[in-house]
């Protein structure tokens, strides 16, 4: 079995190239957060995902989350690690320092949820959800709830969940039954929610759940829903814990991975109605719920490189040991371990390219999301938000679908053992498989992309990052030979996108169905094209770097060599996905649904 | 009562240890460093100790190279009052080490020092004894169990035959062992506070310490590779064995 070891080196690349560090110092409220703060904190932060996280993971998934007679066991040692995890401050991270956090930037929390999902994916969905029902309470709530819930949510003591999906609306939203009726100072809640996350459990001692429900005479569809603020305990005007509310844990899901996070289907309202409260006004949940999900989706995007990079490490430990057959040209001699055969490093090399690249997206997207919060120009908010909410599906979808490419790799690396469960290489695939699906499937995060970010606006920041990429030209031309062929592979890329995008804009008001036809592969197109941009900017931050005195050349050469394979290797598949969007839609619609 | 612990940046224990090609020593450029775990011990003992009422300032010193700044804030971090680094390039080796501390000790009157049995790296497994013996005061080498009373303190030593119970007198040097304590995770919060803490550098000519190495190493090499093993028969060839091939009986 292999040990986590948190990829210190890369993060802090990453951090200072992509997310820009020394820009979001000078930022307000960041004046302390600089390159000697970020490697104090990935340092401490890798301890613990190493030492107390990860060696949890497969005992979890073993054990998997327990339900009897509406309560929920956690799996054992995981209550445990939760209250270290809080006690260590983690949990209040980017949390405000109004109510107890840090209020340090997302360029710092994103590597660490990184680092927390690499260790133990199925664990720190619990602190995830949190984060996020910290995010909607701040944005929309009232200074009263706020008051109430935010110190114990900030310091974990609490731990938070989102009730959207019903039985009958799961990506359809607009189908949500769950009723509120108002009662005075609050309302009852009645109605079945399924697919919560975290949703009860022996870690806190009490849990708030955000609730998408109806009030009376609310209009139909997404326009009539509400949001509520339901905790698993009342709580009383003091802030401790009152009476237990009207809500069931009915029972928990057996699922194909993350079984060490239980998954519930809760009941609100069985005896007299959950009592709840509203957060914001009235019909305005899914907007609400939207600003805490589109951050959660790069939170989602995050677990794809974590889990990436778990299933890469287990790999590449597998490789270097096992002995398998000799040398490729030997009849005669030692025989050597599996990383010597070129197929085992061409699998090792498109896991570590490709995890490189989605973390290096990634961390661009904090960075933006950072100015986009704290940037003092109002402009400049606006440009960075663009960006971001360009990148949020891309960062979702694309990191996601190649997550479960590269935790597949990791258990053909394996051959035979890793089918088998022994290994511990066929967890990080089960556990990859939920990211494409929850918080939206890729197929709803293209459908994002090509409509609400491409789409709406012509294409107008789609383009602009475009013409952001082809800047990288002059730069690449500028090093000459070494990077000649980076150089031409970018350039048809980055030509292959803007092609794809043109079409997008032409077609999508007068074909839409045509244009979601091919949503899916113009999302894989932007993430693959994105990733090679900045695998392009990686080598010659990485060529200039290692001139310098002291530098660590062993890191930055394989950074320059694992940008070659990327743009070598994986970029030239953007001309196949362009194909695809400019052509494959005809195709794809032709068979009517009664000929299958 | 005042308690000084010391601290040694090292390869970090996760990290595979290369011997440099050309035999001089190990490769740290660019490998990821940490604090010595026993010296961590140490810290964690006196936080403890500040924890329960016993003790009320504990400064954490380092000597070496400017980056040991980062293992005296991770000390910080755990909860020492404030660090002394005696910065320098030069290769200090434990005599070296324990004249830096004695002078620094002579500065700061501490009641109690605490430091690491060994370090990981060169294992020498001297610094501490040295400090005692330059002071002239009590040592506890090898430290599992420490109790203050007064003016003295209880202590615990593990040692070939088993636990050795001592009272010594304070002022003290008490080296850490294993078994002492097991160190804690540094918090988020107390990471950013640590930041804060004063960190005082000097040099060792401030000092006027002669730090100048009294030893010399002739060569680093990697240990050799086991080579695969061999079955025996029955006891009696592996007895011949041990007698005439490996000549351990």
């Amino acid at each position: 079995m292999s040990t986590y070891t948190a990829p210190l080196k890369d993060m802090q690349f990453a951090i200072a190239e992509f997310s820009g560090i020394e820009g979001i110092t000078a930022l307000p409220g960041c004046s302390e957060v600089n390159a000697d703060l970020v490697e104090a904190v990935l340092a401490e932060a890798g301890r613990f995902a190493q030492g107390v996280l990860d060696p949890l993971n497969r005992s979890g998934d073993k054990q998997g989350a327990r339900w009897h007679d509406g309560s929920v066991n956690a799996p054992d040692g995981f209550a445990e690690a939760y209250r270290q995890f809080t006690a260590a401050g983690w949990n209040g991270l980017a949390a405000s320092q109004e109510y107890g956090g840090q209020g340090l930037p997302h360029c710092l929390a994103l590597p660490l949820q990184e680092m927390w999902n690499s260790a133990n994916m199925a664990f720190c969905l619990c602190p995830m959800l949190t984060t996020g029902v910290q995010e909607a309470l701040t944005h929309h709530g009232s200074r009263e709830l706020l008051d109430l819930y935010m110190p114990k949510l900030v310091s974990g003591e609490w731990t938070g969940t989102m009730n959207l999906t019903e039985p009958q609306a799961g990506s359809d939203l607009s189908a949500v039954r769950t009723a509120a009726a108002p009662e005075s100072g609050h309302y009852r809640i009645r109605g079945t929610k399924i697919f919560i996350t975290w949703g009860e459990h022996d870690m806190a001692e009490n849990i708030v759940h955000l609730v998408l429900a109806r009030l009376p005479g609310a209009p139909e569809g997404v326009k009539g829903i509400s949001m509520f603020l339901v905790p698993k305990y009342l709580v009383n005007a003091d802030g401790s814990r009152g009476a237990r509310n009207d809500i069931r844990c009915v029972s928990i899901e057996h699922k194909l991975g993350i079984h060490g996070s239980p998954t519930c289907v809760l009941a609100y309202g069985d005896r007299a109605g959950a009592i709840g409260h509203l957060v914001g006004e009235a019909n305005r949940g899914l907007e609400y719920m939207f600003t805490m999900m589109n951050h959660a989706r790069l939170g989602v995007g995050m677990e794809g490189v974590g889990i990436a990079e778990r299933a890469y490490q287990h790999a590449l430990e597998y490789a270097r040991t096992r002995v398998q057959g000799r040398a490729i040209g030997q009849r005669a001699g030692d025989r050597v371990t599996i990383i010597h055969h070129p197929d085992v490093r061409r699998m090792l090399m498109t896991m570590r390219a490709r995890i490189e690249a989605m973390r290096a997206l990634g961390y661009l997207a904090a960075g933006e999301l950072d100015r986009a919060k704290r940037h003092p120009d109002a402009e400049a908010r606006g440009r960075h938000q663009a960006r971001l909410d360009l990148l949020t599906p891309v960062v979702k979808g694309w990191c996601t679908e190649l997550a479960v490419e590269v935790a597949s790799l990791g258990v053909q690396i394996h051959g035979g053992m890793g089918f088998i469960e022994e290994t511990g290489a066929a967890q990080y695939l089960r556990d990859a498989r939920i990211t494409t699906i929850y918080e939206g499937t890729t197929g709803i995060q293209a459908n994002d992309l090509i409509g609400r970010k491409v789409g709406a606006e012509q294409g107008a920041t789609a383009l602009a990052l475009v013409a952001a990429m082809r800047e990288l030209d002059a730069a690449l031309a500028a090093v000459g030979a070494p990077f000649a062929s980076m150089r031409s592979e970018l350039s048809r890329a980055v030509d292959a996108l803007e092609v794809a995008t043109r079409w997008l804009v032409d077609h999508y008001r007068a074909e839409p169905e045509a244009a979601a036809a091919v949503a899916v592969p113009y999302l894989k197109l932007f993430g693959t094209v994105a990733g090679g941009w900045l695998m392009a900017r990686a080598a010659l931050a990485a060529a200039s770097r290692r001139e310098a005195p002291g530098a660590d050349r062993a890191f930055l050469d394989a950074k320059l060599v694992t940008a070659r394979f990327y743009l070598e290797h994986l970029l030239p598949e953007a001309a196949a996905l362009s194909a695809t969007v400019t052509r494959g839609a005809p195709s794809t619609l032709a068979l009517q649904p009664e000929a299958f | 009562m005042k308690v000084l612990v010391t601290v040694k940046r090292v390869i970090d224990p996760y990290v595979k240890v290369r011997v440099k090609s050309d035999g001089t020593g190990v490769e740290t450029a660019n490998v990821k460093m940490a604090m010595n775990p026993f010296c961590e011990i140490a810290v964690e003992q006196a936080v403890r100790m500040k924890e329960a009422g016993i003790v009320t300032e504990i400064v954490a010193v380092s000597v070496g190279v400017q980056q040991c700044q980062e293992t005296l804030r991770t000390a910080m971090a755990m909860g020492a009052d404030r660090g002394i680094l005696v910065e320098t390039t030069a290769d200090v080796q434990p005599l070296g080490v324990a004249k830096l501390v004695k002078a620094i000790i002579d500065r700061e009157q501490p009641k109690l020092v605490i430091m690491g049995k060994q370090a990981i790296d060169d294992d020498s497994n001297q610094a501490g004894q040295m400090v005692s013996a330059l002071l002239g005061w009590p040592q506890s080498a090898f430290t599992s169990a420490i109790a203050v009373n007064g003016d003295s303190a209880d202590v615990t030593r593990e040692i070939d035959g088993g636990l050795e119970k001592l009272t010594i007198r304070l002022p003290a040097v008490v080296t850490t062992d294993l078994r002492l304590n097991e160190p804690r995770y540094v918090t988020l919060p107390n990471i950013m506070k640590a930041k804060k803490k004063p960190l005082e550098v000097l040099k060792p000519e401030a000092l006027g310490v002669d730090i100048a190495p009294r030893l010399k190493t002739l060569k680093v090499e990697e240990p050799p590779k086991r080579s695969a093993g061999v079955k025996v028969a029955d006891v009696a060839e592996l007895v011949a064995k041990l007698k005439n091939e490996a000549r351990v009986i």
